[in-house]
């Protein structure tokens, strides 16, 4: 039997999570705000043009020191954002092109520095991609007492930044996210919130290299982000549950680089994937499967309706008559939803099965009263407004009667001459 | 007698699920020029976009010359609304003019001499031969409509589709648009264009179709447009048909 | 040679893939390639390009296809999407390619050329495949080249011809896949991106016209490729005859990938700055000498309005009087009257200007323009835009000539109306910014 928490019975694992779970949750809450904006993709952008900055500010300042690194980053970071605004604006570049040449551009530029000028130092250049999360806990820190991996020094405070910002500015954020626009009008530099957000992107990038890398630090800021998009449906909600999800991609990448020996940076990934894709499915209002199991529902209800007012209609010809299962389901077209709603029906008690055939219950002859009654007004409204002729409105009042409640049949009434008749002179029955 | 130019059945129209065209029902015979008018909102670029198979329908459907529109396709010209055109393209007048004629190339072919001289006889139709290598941002508006119909004559087509034409363009250009619309019809073609100013219609349509999410009236001007279906057009929308296409919305909630 | 067909061909692809506003879309194929590269190669078990690209295109188009259906049925948006495939995809790739690095020592050596690009390692078999790649697909794009250019510029009409405008678009799309992918071990994959999307943008700065933007993006994409592989490479450089460490410039064995792409950026910078009818310094100048021209004309018409009382005598006006007249900035009022004098519009004397005969008529063919403009504007306001063409060159064409009769009658009547033009003179034409009608 597999001991399926293994992975997580040492320290190094925790503190590995540990980092892991703070580089995403920093990166989740920056990325909320991207991912609302459209600006996505600017994350990509932005973590790839920093790179020249940390190279340059690496060689100036001669060591690893984070502050030197997060000050080229910073900088590089505006610049390119300036530089995208500008080629956008007065080169007149289409603005997906404009970052698209910017960042790539300056990445290039990076790489060859880092070619020429640091060849000489062990650089390896899959770990700017990658990150080296395997190694992180290996490399510590005394801290009162507690063996702290360095890199959660450094991505630790970025996350109390980010918080910080963020909740210091959060409804300036949140109207120059919705509509920039109308957040300049009120006196809310939008330039400036953007500007803003971009600098925590790159402060934020950066500190993740280390963890990792570059191209995981923008699925850290879009996918959770995106996840949770899809969950719910107010900020404040959003921007917690991207944080969950960042947690969650951390504990489970972990497990999964663990047992399968692999990357963890890239397992936290596809981790991160994986949640968005449940979120995909089953997301309980925007989810595939329920959005699917939302129709079949519909077809369901519609189906039932449809034959109450079927067994209806045939009472109203002749009181004796019944309809046998099998004429039943050929009128309604066949196939399974027919049987399963008959099925369903006589369940419901709304209709019982005979010798004869099928028989409405009184519950059912309720429902169907007012299905009809819903029918037959809408046929004398489309009449009466719309003017349509007798022959086009049977369809049409078939469609939608389906969908007319209680108050929208009050409405009716007031609307139509006569209520106690419908176009084709039958009866409307009375509700 | 020839089938009509249009007729559509039964056509309802839904945009995510909601419907936004109720059962229209309408004929309209060949060699008219039609005016189709409604408040904003209306339904008019979803008409024509469903007479052109633009839209899916959520029912009914819609005949060209007693045929499917799949079959008749050849027989139609388009001139679409102008702000969803990207004016920094790389293209000229003559480039887009020439458009229209790609229709009846199919595929691979390259626009050859007839072509050319069909696309540049469209641009002198509408006054803009001077202009035929001008990238088209440098035109300014009444020069981008002429343009754009004259793509739609290039098509050399039976039945045109013009969707507020007018929109935007100064008195001259108007009426040399009309004019052009007038030659069409005397040739026995059939304009439909949707229209925004009440005050022009009875002079320049000699059809009408009255539209407010339902159709409130088709066919001549002298009868057709009347107080009384002018009053149903504009008076407001139907909230009955409101409160029915967000109740059909909800119920069958696919974004 | 090999990149600068390559370059050639993502140069053409890219500019439609800009025109179509999915320029990041060859960044997504780029990185979700990776999770295919290493998948093809733990199945075959050796570094051949032929299963690797084919791999890579797999993947690529999955995540197209990934991509365009989590656009239309989820809410996540387009630049979400794409960075969410990107992003989980290399993911992905980062997997697989620990677990191949782990499990398959050696074998795998020249997968991590895939991030950066190395050419060295290019065999010739690899060679011919891109040159077989690269010619198809600019076939494919030659052939195509009027469905995709009305499919990129306007759908709604291109699908009212009856064209098929999914299949038209992922077949766009997928030649990007495929010159993405052929061009991935050359790049590597970040910068594959550039070399789709820079070249475009740089041609389009140089052309108006979609045939010849595809051509220039074309060259721009084949020119800088060779030139950046002939930067990286020491080889070339020796058989040129070309001394390099005389310029200071160590063959350090640089990728190509980069240089390329500078190379390609500097082209685009040049083109930003150059070009002549888009180029920044072609505006600036444009604009200078169209605000240089507004300034004259102002200058001529206050010295008309300024003697108008005399006339016809021609008055000398001090020249302070006439930089006080618009609190104008002196020099610019002593730069332009010289410039005026030199043409014969005014006679300088002991600081006074005086108009001749011949700026006498400029002056008041500007002034007669003007003052019929401002009682348009004043009295006509309200059927403004409807009745002016906002783009004919002289007043007399702007508007409709009853119009204009009336409007010089009424300015006559109250003295207002400066001299008619003489027939030989012919009149100036209408500066067009102060003029503009908003519609």
């Amino acid at each position: 039997m597999i001991d399926l928490f293994e992975p997580f019975r040492s320290t190094t694992a925790w503190w590995t999570i540990a980092v892991g779970a703070t580089t995403n949750v920093a990166c989740a809450l920056v990325g909320c705000y991207l991912v609302l904006r459209r600006m996505s993709l600017m994350g990509d952008a932005l973590a790839h043009a920093v790179l020249p900055g940390l190279v340059l500010a690496f060689l100036f300042s001669g060591t690893l020191n984070i502050v030197p690194l997060f000050l080229g980053a910073v900088t590089v970071g505006l610049l390119a954002t300036f530089l995208i605004q500008s080629l956008h604006q007065y080169g007149r570049v289409p603005a997906d092109a404009s970052m698209g040449v910017v960042f790539t551009s300056m990445f290039a530029l990076g790489v060859v520095l880092v070619k020429r000028y640091l060849s000489g130092i062990h650089f390896d250049a899959a770990c700017v991609y990658e990150g080296l999360l395997q190694f992180v806990a290996l490399n510590t820190v005394d801290v009162a007492g507690l063996e702290v991996p360095r890199t959660l020094l450094t991505i630790g405070p970025v996350l109390l930044m980010n918080i910080l910002v963020i909740a210091l500015f959060w409804k300036e954020l949140k109207i120059s996210s919705f509509d920039a626009n109308l957040a300049s009008a009120m006196g809310f530099s939008a330039t400036i919130m953007h500007y803003l957000l971009m600098v925590l992107v790159a402060v934020t990038t950066v500190a993740s290299f280390e963890a990792v890398g570059s191209i995981l630090v923008v699925a850290m800021l879009i996918v959770p982000a995106a996840t949770a998009h899809l969950l719910c449906d107010r900020l404040s909600y959003m921007v917690f549950l991207a944080c969950l999800a960042g947690v969650l991609s951390a504990v489970g990448g972990y497990w999964i680089a663990r047992v399968w020996n692999v990357n963890p940076a890239g397992s936290m990934t596809i981790a991160a994937g994986g949640l968005y894709g449940l979120a995909v499915l089953f997301s309980p209002r925007y989810g595939m499967i329920s959005t699917i199991s939302r129709n079949l529902q519909t077809s369901l209800r519609v189906t039932c309706e449809d034959i109450l007012a079927m067994l209806y209609r045939v009472e109203e010809t002749d009181i004796q008559q019944r309809l046998d299962t099998s004429s039943a389901v050929q009128a309604l077209g066949g196939g399974f939803v027919s049987r399963w709603g008959i099925s369903a029906l006589i369940r419901q008690r709304q209709i019982v099965r005979t010798k004869q055939g099928l028989q409405l219950t009184d519950t059912g002859r309720s429902v169907a009263k007012s299905l009809v009654r819903s029918h037959r007004l809408w046929e004398a409204y489309l009449v009466q407004h719309l003017g349509l002729p007798l022959d086009h409105i049977h369809e049409p009042a078939h469609r939608v009667e389906h969908f007319i409640d209680e108050k929208l049949r009050h409405n009716l009434e007031e609307a139509v001459d006569d209520t106690g008749r419908d176009p084709h002179g039958r009866d409307i029955p009375n509700g | 007698m020839s089938p009509p130019a249009l007729e559509i059945h039964d056509v309802t129209v839904a945009y995510h699920r909601k419907p936004v065209l109720w059962d229209i029902d309408l004929v309209v015979p060949e060699g008219k020029l039609v005016g189709i008018v409604g408040p904003n909102g209306a339904g008019k670029t979803t008409l024509i976009k469903a007479a052109l198979g633009l839209v899916p329908l959520a029912s009914g459907k819609v005949e060209i010359y007693g045929k499917s529109l799949k079959q008749q396709r050849n027989l139609i010209g388009y001139v679409p609304q102008r702000e969803s055109v990207d004016w920094d393209f790389p293209v000229t007048a003559l480039d887009v003019v020439l458009m229209g004629t790609y229709g009846q190339l199919g595929w691979f072919r390259r626009p050859g001499k007839i072509q050319r001289e069909a696309a540049h006889a469209g641009l002198e139709q509408v006054g803009m031969s001077k202009y035929a290598h001008r990238q088209i941002r440098q035109l300014s508006g009444g020069q981008q409509q002429r343009v754009f119909l004259a793509r739609a004559l290039a098509q050399d087509a039976r039945i045109y589709f013009m969707d507020e034409p007018f929109a935007g363009v100064d008195a001259a250009t108007e009426s040399a648009i009309v004019t052009l619309m007038q030659s069409l019809r005397s040739t026995g073609k059939t304009v439909f264009v949707v229209h925004h100013d009440l005050q022009t219609v009875a002079e320049y349509f000699d059809y009408v179709i009255l539209l407010n999410m339902r159709l409130i009236a088709c066919g001549p001007t002298e009868v057709t447009f009347s107080n009384k279906n002018l009053q149903a057009t504009y008076g407001g929308r139907l909230t009955i048909l409101d409160e029915a296409a967000e109740a059909i919305r909800q119920r069958d909630p696919l974004r | 040679m090999g990149t600068t067909l390559l370059g050639a061909t993502a140069g053409v692809v890219g500019s439609y893939a800009v025109l179509r506003r999915r320029a990041l879309v060859s960044d997504m194929l780029a990185h979700a390639a990776l999770p295919g590269i290493c998948l093809a190669f733990l199945i075959v078990g050796a570094r051949d390009i032929f299963a690797l690209s084919i791999g890579a295109l797999a993947t690529g188009l999955v995540g197209l296809l990934l991509v365009t259906v989590l656009c239309r049925w989820t809410r996540t948006k387009e630049d979400a999407a794409i960075g969410i495939v990107l992003s989980t995809f290399f993911g992905a790739g980062v997997v697989l390619l620990s677990f191949a690095q782990r499990h398959h020592q050696g074998n795998q050596a020249g997968l991590d050329t895939y991030l950066f690009g190395e050419i060295a390692a290019m065999q010739s078999r690899e060679v011919r495949l891109l040159l077989a790649v690269g010619t198809l697909v600019l076939l494919a794009v030659f052939a195509l080249h009027k469905e995709f250019k009305v499919l990129a510029f306007d759908p709604d009409f291109a699908a009212s011809q009856g064209w098929p405008i999914f299949i038209l678009d992922f077949g766009m799309m997928a030649l990007l896949a495929v010159v993405t992918v052929v061009g991935l071990p050359i790049c590597g994959v970040i910068l594959m991106a550039a070399l789709i999307i820079l070249p475009s943008a740089a041609a389009r700065f140089w052309t108006n016209r979609l045939g010849p933007l595809l051509l220039l993006a074309g060259l721009f994409g084949g020119a800088s490729a060779a030139v950046g592989t002939l930067l990286a490479s020491p080889v070339p450089q020796q058989l040129l005859g070309f001394n390099p460490l005389a310029f200071g410039w160590h063959p350090s064995h640089l990728p190509p990938g980069p240089l390329i792409v500078l190379t390609t950026a500097s082209l685009l910078v040049v083109s930003l700055v150059v070009a002549p009818q888009h180029g920044i310094a072609a505006r600036l100048i444009g604009e200078f000498r169209l605000r240089a021209r507004i300034f004259r004309e102002h200058l001529l018409r206050s010295l008309y309005e300024m003697s108008e009382a005399e006339l016809p005598a021609l008055p000398a006006i001090a020249e302070s009087a006439l930089v006080d007249y618009r609190s104008w900035n002196r020099l610019l009022v002593d730069w332009q009257v010289r410039r005026a004098q030199r043409r014969g519009l005014v006679e300088l004397q002991d600081g006074t200007i005086r108009l001749t005969a011949d700026g006498l008529t400029t002056a008041a063919n500007l002034t007669r323009t003007h003052r019929l403009w401002e009682l348009f504007l004043v009295e006509y306001a309200n059927i403004a835009a409807d009745h002016v063409d906002r783009d004919a060159d002289d007043v007399e064409h702007l508007l409709p000539q009853p119009l204009i009769d009336d409007l010089q009658r009424r300015l006559a009547e109250e003295g207002r109306l400066p001299l008619e033009p003489r027939v030989d003179v012919p009149p100036p034409s209408m500066p067009e910014s102060p003029h503009e009608l908003e519609p």
